[in-house]
């Protein structure tokens, strides 16, 4: 762990901090008790910054710090959950069509290449403005409708990753020494496949946060989910702007600049430590 | 390979990609639990009062035929192609019934598309040239500084930064418009002037946020390429730096920068959406926004294929493109 970060780039370790820190926030401090940020004029409202109030409080007398907190809590938990899905779907239709091969893998990067190439923005916003209004419109779904297109990017490079993988010696090895196909792609070929994995798992988290918080922008992120776009939405809807109450409309948009900014930092950082520790 | 199967290989891509992508939008609502002609019902009921059974049966079938929910379940989807993608025929819009859906997009996509597409190609050229340098000369201060900022700007969502600009520049110093309103109807001079105010924060929210990207990517393109011995060889023969600047670093780092041009039109479009939503902007994204809010489907619909087209098209445009740029493809 300490060579680890002694080796670590400059960027590696800010991107590590400041991720760390935003962790810490929704997945810590979002379990100390504190009243629920959801219920209205539980303050006085649109106070400035006290120290009762870190961030003062919204127009519905709501704290806003605390809402924060539950927006940042949420939306790293979306993220997290579509990553998740979109990475293991990915790696395994990617292994699958790299190592298949022949009919399956040709129907396979058909549908992988289109899924890459598909403006998936409007196809969101048709299946949100769908379920919107009903009563299935809940978060799981959200993740789930995500995670549609978290899933192609990664299945693509693991494909080509395992097209160059599977003509190495040691792959040829395995397979004369009577290894079956399964276990040489869960013991000699995910090891690899994971470490870029790990990258691309970081990227679909930013990229989940973001395409959540656009569609929070058109009203289509479920309104029981206070996430860090339906919170820039919602005060940009009650005229926040405009009424001057900065706190309450900037600190979302600080905390989602700061956390997009340190997911980056941390997957072009991961990005360069892997290929430094390659040699190159 | 001959040029014609290349061809023909990428115009095979790009048809299957819009088949996909249409039939995908297909078939989404038909799977969904809510039906769009009983909430339309519900949101004319909920206006107009109780409706007499009757009437309302009369009103169903309608919106049946409206909507191009007729008939079996293969009928409506061939005839929804062959409607709907061969002829861009969406039928009226429900909310300014009866205007066709198409004369609206007809009205509004050129204005996404000029804002789209000179954002994108003026940020890749700007990106590029910046990326060339600050690789080029990666340990001077000023390209650490440059690629600092980018990489600042580039992971943030356009909607954000656009929100960010719409605060700053247009309500606190209040340098240009907070909603961008066009005016079509007083005459050219007022058409350049107010197109130009209202296009500019819009216009550089897209800019700045494409530019980082190509940066960034530039950046380590061209310093990769700069160590390499075709380089150092080039330095021995005494040439000019310019020379191998332009000739040896930017002609072999560029090739993967027309693709990454080609990829990173499908998020152009969506942030070109996201922007105009927030300004206002008179383009397909403000058409979305309002058929979202006023549940018009068949405007929706209509949005999403012709992105789904727009997008596809475009990047097989810039694919096609490549083998003439790249000098070691050659078709016979």
């Amino acid at each position: 762990m300490k060579k680890f970060w002694k080796n670590a780039n400059f960027r590696l370790k800010a991107g590590i901090i400041i991720t760390a820190f935003f962790f810490i926030l929704g997945f810590i401090v979002y379990f100390i008790p504190h009243v629920d940020p959801f219920l209205f004029n539980t303050y006085t409202p649109k106070l400035g910054m006290t120290a009762e109030h870190w961030l003062g409080t919204d127009a519905m007398g709501r704290d806003i710090f605390w809402s924060l907190i539950e927006g940042i809590h949420n939306s790293l938990s979306m993220g997290l959950i579509v990553a998740l899905i979109g990475t293991v779907v990915g790696v395994f239709v990617g292994l699958l069509a790299g190592f298949a091969g022949g009919a399956l893998d040709r129907v396979l990067t058909i549908i992988t290449d289109t899924f890459v190439v598909i403006p998936s923005l409007p196809i969101l916003i048709l299946m949100t403005s769908l379920m919107r209004g009903s009563s299935s419109s809940t978060v799981v779904l959200l993740a789930l409708v995500l995670a549609m297109f978290a899933w192609a990017w990664p299945s693509r490079q693991i494909r080509s990753m395992a097209l160059t993988i599977k003509e190495r010696d040691f792959i040829h090895t395995a397979k004369f020494s009577g290894e079956g196909t399964f276990q040489i792609v869960a013991t000699e070929i995910l090891p690899f496949a994971l470490t870029w994995s790990l990258s691309n798992f970081m990227n679909a988290v930013l990229s989940a946060i973001g395409q959540e918080s656009s569609l929070a922008v058109l009203g289509l992120s479920p309104a029981n989910l206070l996430s860090l776009g339906n919170m820039i939405q919602w005060a940009r809807d009650k005229n926040a702007i405009f009424t001057r109450q900065w706190l309450w409309i900037g600190s979302p948009i600080v905390a989602t600049v700061i956390l997009f900014i340190g997911l980056f930092l941390l997957i072009t950082g991961y990005n360069d430590y892997l290929s430094m520790k390659r040699g190159r | 390979m001959k040029f014609r199967q290349f061809l023909l290989s990428r115009v095979f891509s790009w048809a299957i990609t819009i088949l996909i992508g249409v039939t995908f939008i297909f078939f989404i609502p038909r799977m969904f639990p809510s039906d769009p002609v009983e909430n339309m019902i519900g949101q004319i009921q909920s206006r107009a009062g109780q409706m007499d059974p009757r009437e309302l049966e009369a009103l169903r079938s309608t919106l049946r035929v409206q909507f191009g929910l007729e008939g079996s379940l293969v009928n409506q989807y061939f005839s929804f192609l062959w409607k709907g993608l061969l002829h861009f025929d969406f039928g009226p819009s429900l909310g300014s019934y009866p205007t066709p859906v198409n004369d609206i997009i007809g009205r509004n996509l050129p204005y996404t598309m000029i804002l789209s597409m000179s954002g994108t190609i003026l940020a890749w050229l700007v990106g590029n040239t910046i990326g060339l340098l600050a690789g080029f000369r990666k340990n001077a201060r000023s390209s650490k500084i440059l690629e600092g900022i980018a990489i600042c700007i580039y992971p943030i969502p356009y909607f954000i930064v656009a929100l960010i600009f719409q605060i700053v520049f247009a309500f606190i110093l209040g340098w240009f418009p907070l909603q961008s309103t066009i005016v079509t109807n007083q005459g050219t001079g007022a058409f350049i002037s107010s197109y130009l105010r209202g296009s500019f924060l819009p216009f550089m929210a897209l800019f700045l946020v494409g530019m980082g990207w190509q940066i960034i990517s530039m950046k380590s393109l061209a310093s990769t390429t700069a160590e390499e011995d075709f380089v150092l060889f080039a330095r021995y023969r005494g040439l000019s730096e310019k020379t191998i600047g332009i000739s040896y670093v930017l002609r072999n780092s560029i090739l993967t920068q027309i693709t990454a041009l080609a990829m990173s039109l499908g998020g152009a479009f969506s942030g070109s959406i996201m922007t105009e939503i927030m300004f206002t902007y008179p383009g397909v994204g403000q058409l979305i926004q309002s058929a979202i809010l006023g549940s018009d489907y068949n405007m929706i619909l209509g949005c999403i294929t012709i992105s789904i087209v727009a997008v596809s098209t475009a990047t097989l445009i810039v694919d096609l493109v490549y083998p003439f740029i790249d000098p070691r493809i050659r078709y016979a």
